[in-house]
């Protein structure tokens, strides 16, 4: 079954959609990561155009986090004063990034910088996942491996405009949060993903916060700064599509509530090699389309659509 | 005296237009609903003729559909870095977002190059290239490669001998509108020729629209673009938190 999607201008079909959004729902519930990394790309491949599929990815991001955080807000498990230091820095980096985008649309290189991005911050994820689990997995096999030390103050933490974040037990300055804040919004702008994935790790390896309150904060962070990013593709460039947005929503919350199911059942650790291979597979076939010389040497761009 | 002469005039209108064509759609209006696949649209009709069939010259039809016209950018890639990156753009005034060229015959078997410049009939003069964009080496390159483009994407099709044409009189053809056109008033325009030259002509039209919904969220989406994005947010918080509220109900 096709269907028409009215900003894209295109039909897709909607089992794919839904086989999108469920499948990576799915991944999303069982190892507790957003999937914007995965949506955003696996649209392109099913042929949405980069900006619709960056901007909607946004939006599925605002679906897929919010009852997250409303669970943690319940269990106070968010470190408000923080979220709200990252969050505005979160919002000046979305700003940013909404800048960014539509100069690039306009010089018609931004397909090449989403595809570029997502080459990075896969590969990136990717390894680092990949080496994670393998060492979790040889960890688990030599229980009596050193553990590492967390929270180690460096020169960052002793910036100007020190502030207290009583639940995070830290008093560092706000530079560190605000700048981690402002690049995860660039990234949410650009490549249409909430960007818990460089957030939770900076959070606790950068910022030295404790993980209790680390998920909470950063799904807090990422649900607003999503939230704002979608409006601000809506209305600069107006490339956000609701048809496939509901569609991957639909498929993504069922999806995510089997995952959790199944990643309650079974042990991760080897499956969380799996995805990190699926993440470097991703960014390996985006690689690849760039670095390979193309069959069709030219592109037509249509201003005023995508 | 005065009867005689409106008599004669009108005999010599006739010899002008010893034939002529009538035309009809299977359907005049597309509508682009959220199950919409492409379109097929027969266009039929006849020859009308006051006089004898003509000897010595073999009748043509051409149809054309065109879509809305649009301006574009043609992008051509180069290698830097490693990476394929455009380099190279060529601006296109106006180029149909979608063509097709259905005839009895092959194209240029059955038009003159004089009659195709006066009458824009072939993909290549639909497309309106940019003036004083001629000072690349390889113009031609840039719009070849828009139609290269379109035409595997469906959007421009040149279908020589798709018009099937009965006894000189009744003619036919099938035109497929994929599922990615763009909506607007599309001209479909039918063509006699005899001798590479068109005897008559006939255009009507095709209204492409978005179906209700699709054409409401389109206007929201340009017009009000604010609210439109707090939909989105809406829709996304309602199916998001109340999924997850309606799984914990089905637990519980």
């Amino acid at each position: 079954m096709q269907i028409y999607l009215p900003i894209a201008e295109t039909s897709v079909n909607a089992f794919t959609l839904l086989g999108v959004g469920g499948g990576v729902g799915l991944l999303s519930g069982m190892f507790g990561v957003g999937g914007g990394f995965l949506i955003t790309p696996l649209l392109f491949f099913i042929g949405v155009p980069p900006a619709v599929a960056v901007a909607t990815g946004v939006n599925q991001v605002v679906a897929s986090s919010i009852s997250g955080v409303l669970a943690h807000l319940k269990r106070k498990t968010v470190d408000l004063r923080m979220g709200t230091v990252l969050l505005i820095g979160g919002l000046i980096g979305s700003v940013i990034g909404i800048w960014f985008f539509n100069l690039m649309s306009r010089l018609g290189q931004i397909d090449l910088i989403v595809q570029l991005s997502y080459v990075i911050f896969l590969g990136i994820i990717g390894g680092l996942m990949l080496q994670e689990s393998l060492r979790a997995l040889l960890r688990s096999r030599n229980p009596a491996a050193a553990r590492r030390k967390l929270h180690v103050h460096t020169w960052l933490h002793n910036l100007p405009f020190k502030m207290k974040f009583r639940t995070s037990g830290l008093y560092i300055s706000v530079f560190p949060p605000l700048l981690v804040g402002m690049g995860v919004g660039i990234l949410a702008a650009i490549m249409g993903v909430g960007g818990g994935f460089i957030l939770v790790p900076a959070m606790i390896y950068l910022l030295g916060m404790p993980t209790k309150v680390v998920i909470g904060t950063s799904l807090f962070q990422v649900t607003f700064v999503a939230a704002f990013t979608t409006m601000m593709h809506a209305i600069t460039n107006q490339s956000v599509d609701v048809m496939l947005a509901i569609f991957l929503i639909l498929g993504g919350v069922v999806g995510a509530q089997v995952g959790t199911r199944i990643g309650l059942k079974l042990r991760a650790e080897q499956l969380r090699i799996l995805l990190a291979l699926l993440v470097l597979a991703v960014c390996g076939k985006i690689a690849f389309d760039l670095l390979w010389t193309p069959t069709e040497f030219f592109v037509i761009t249509v201003p005023g659509r995508f | 005296m005065r009867v005689l002469w409106v008599l004669l005039l009108c005999l010599a209108a006739f010899e002008l237009r010893a034939e002529q064509v009538i035309a009809g759609l299977s359907q005049n209006r597309v509508s682009l609903t959220v199950n919409f696949e492409g379109s097929d649209i027969l266009i039929y009709g006849a020859v009308r003729r006051e006089a004898a069939l003509p000897e010595g010259s073999d009748l043509a039809v051409i149809v054309t559909v065109e879509g809305p016209p649009q301006p574009a950018v043609i992008w051509r890639k180069a290698r830097r870095f490693g990476i394929w990156v455009n380099t190279d753009a060529q601006e296109v005034r106006a180029a149909p977002s979608f063509y097709a060229v259905a005839t009895t015959r092959p194209l240029r078997d059955i038009l003159s190059a004089e009659a195709d410049l006066t009458h824009r009939i072939s993909t290549r003069l639909a497309i309106f290239e940019a003036r004083g964009s001629v000072d690349r080496a390889d113009p031609a390159a840039f719009t070849e490669a828009l139609i290269r483009i379109r035409e595997r994407a469906g959007l421009y099709q040149s279908r020589d001998g798709a018009v099937d044409l009965e006894r000189d009189t009744l003619f036919s053809t099938r035109i497929l509108l994929p599922k990615n056109i763009v909506e607007g008033t599309y001209s479909a325009r039918i063509f006699l020729l005899r001798d590479g030259d068109v005897i008559d002509e006939y255009e009507t039209f095709i209204d492409v629209r978005k179906a209700v919904l699709e054409r409401w969220l389109t206007n929201l989406a340009y017009e009000q673009p604010f609210l439109y994005g707090l939909l989105a947010l809406g829709l996304a918080v309602f199916f998001g938190w109340g999924a997850s509220a309606l799984f914990r109900l089905m637990r519980s």
